[in-house]
């Protein structure tokens, strides 16, 4: 039993191509310009082979899967603004 | 650009009582505390005649000044509020033995100026701040990052004065990265230095583990510096007799709106969000408050003053201190038309790198314009709120995070405002009033990020 996974998407390499939504749709959407809309959380038990081929198939390399604790990083130093404040207090 | 901090604050003066002040500009008891008492900024022999020479902590351990900032409880005062000691440990236990420190006085933030009149008015508090800092994480390279060319002569000959002296054994380079709202977060800054482009990189690696040239790097704002210097000299204890208990210490404030003394003031964490706004005199007609920055949050002007002005009391409404932005927003003035104004501002900043950023933020920002400025139906306003909630956590650095949070905040404080512009078209305050937040319309090309 693998332990839980999660999709890491590197942002800035990311061309919105839009075959990460094609392959891997029980996590992944697009926006209207083609880029990935990420589900929150972990990737849903059973998709680590479509996650996978997803992975693979991206032509910029964006994407990569990590072990879901490791990828749940300490608050980053650096981000200018608090995420624990998210846009969704105000909906 | 903003009224000048210096002259703005002279009106805020004599209109209310308080303790004695100096003839004009920014008020505070710790880091202002020279300027309150001579009405000038002040030089070496001034600075070590009231601090004496910063403290040295090599005899103790560098580690003594990490605790001491650890129990102090100081968190970063450029916007995100992380606590200092926290990144001072990590650089400190780097492996790689070479180790930088910058400092960070860009302020990108069109609405504040603390900074740059901390930089004016106690140069020799930051100048402290990056020794120490230094000394703590063993760090042989140190770099002052400025917005403003003409900041640079004068901080040079500051910095080769107390290399005279033997004060600093590091030796600090001040230097002016190319300014653009997303070029002083910490990871395009560490690329610039390293001879890159201005521009957010990927995170992780954190600065504290890959910054300037790869090496791990302690990137603080300047407040935050100078903050840590007086904590070396005074103790954990001395900063926290100010402030609450989780918002330890002073913060400066950058206050403009509808207020008759605009200007950067010191206040404790705690003070209640009304005394601060009061400290820039009497503020009447105020119908909501920016608070935070252009990554801010807009609140209701009765709700705001209620508040306690800290981390924790702002976080009760979703807000933070940010990078100690106040504008008091005028019943005369839209805030929908303010709002659609900033994110066009933020639009025009992204580094362009990232999709959602690239192409979501604009999208955003027009929809936005449309309710503000134009004719709005109701598939447009929803186009909007989707568009907005879609840019959260979708980019390299949290540009695309703050702009999002601005435009909710926008359209739940303003909600009212929404809807009689959708039901009538743009207000007559949204077409006539001056625009009170500066957004500066430079547009960046390609080759303005190195």
């Amino acid at each position: 039993m693998s332990r839980a996974q999660r999709l890491v998407i590197d942002r800035i390499a990311c061309t919105g191509h839009g075959l990460c939504a094609e392959l891997f749709p029980e996590h992944l959407a697009l926006d209207e310009w083609g880029y990935p809309i990420q589900a929150p959380g972990p990737i849903p038990a059973g998709t680590t082979r479509h996650a996978r081929r997803a992975v693979a198939a991206c032509p910029a390399l964006a994407l990569k899967l990590a072990p879901a604790a490791a990828a749940q990083h300490p608050q980053n130093p650096q981000n200018r603004s608090d995420p624990a404040n998210a846009v969704r207090k105000y909906r | 650009m903003t009224t000048d901090t210096y002259t703005a604050g002279r009106r805020g003066y004599g209109r209310h009582p308080g303790p004695p002040r100096p003839p004009e500009g920014p008020y505070g008891e710790r880091l202002f505390a020279g300027w309150m008492t001579t009405g000038r900024p002040a030089d070496l022999a001034e600075h070590l005649a009231r601090y004496g020479a910063p403290p040295s902590f090599a005899a103790r351990g560098k580690h003594v000044l990490i605790e001491a900032v650890a129990r102090a409880g100081l968190t970063g005062r450029g916007g995100a509020a992380f606590p200092t000691a926290t990144k001072l440990r990590a650089v400190a236990r780097a492996k790689r033995p070479e180790r930088v420190v910058v400092a960070n006085g860009m302020e990108s933030e069109p609405a504040a100026s603390k900074d740059k009149a901390l930089l004016r008015l106690a140069p020799h508090l930051v100048l402290d701040g990056i020794a120490l800092a230094a000394e703590a994480v063993g760090a042989a390279e140190a770099y002052l990052c400025v917005a403003e060319k003409r900041m640079l002569r004068d901080l040079r000959e500051l910095i080769a004065e107390r290399r005279a002296h033997g004060i600093d054994s590091v030796e600090v380079q001040v230097c002016t990265p190319p300014h653009h709202y997303v070029s002083s977060e910490a990871s395009a800054l560490v690329n610039w230095i390293g001879g890159g482009e201005a521009r957010p990189t990927t995170t992780p690696p954190r600065t504290a583990e890959r910054g300037v040239a790869g090496l791990p790097t302690l990137v603080d704002n300047v407040e935050t510096l100078a903050h840590l210097a007086l904590i070396a000299r005074y103790g954990p204890d001395w900063f926290r007799s100010r402030g609450t208990a989780e918002s330890p210490g002073t913060t400066l404030v950058t206050l403009s709106g509808a207020t008759p003394g605009p200007g950067v003031y010191e206040v404790a964490y705690g003070t209640p969000l009304r005394e601060v706004v009061s400290l820039g005199g009497a503020a009447h007609d105020v119908q909501a408050v920016l608070v935070g920055g252009y990554f801010g949050t807009w609140l209701p002007a009765g709700q705001a003053a209620a508040l306690e002005y800290s981390g924790r009391g702002l976080a009760a409404v979703g807000a933070t201190p940010g990078a100690g932005v106040l504008a008091a927003l005028p019943s005369t003035s839209c805030g929908l038309a303010e709002t659609a104004r900033v994110l066009e501002y933020l639009a025009s900043q992204s580094a362009r790198q990232c999709g959602p950023c690239r192409f979501g933020l604009p999208a955003a920002a027009e929809d936005f314009a449309q309710l503000a400025f134009g004719h709005c139906d109701r598939g447009t306003r929803e186009r909007l709120e989707h568009r907005v909630a879609l840019l959260a956590g979708r980019g390299a650095c949290k540009h695309p995070d703050g702009a999002s949070r601005l435009a909710a905040s926008a359209l739940h404080t303003f909600a009212h405002e929404v809807r009689r512009h959708l039901a009538a078209g743009p207000c007559p305050a949204a077409l006539q009033a001056p625009p009170l937040l500066p957004a500066p319309t430079a547009a960046i090309g390609d080759g303005d990020w190195r």
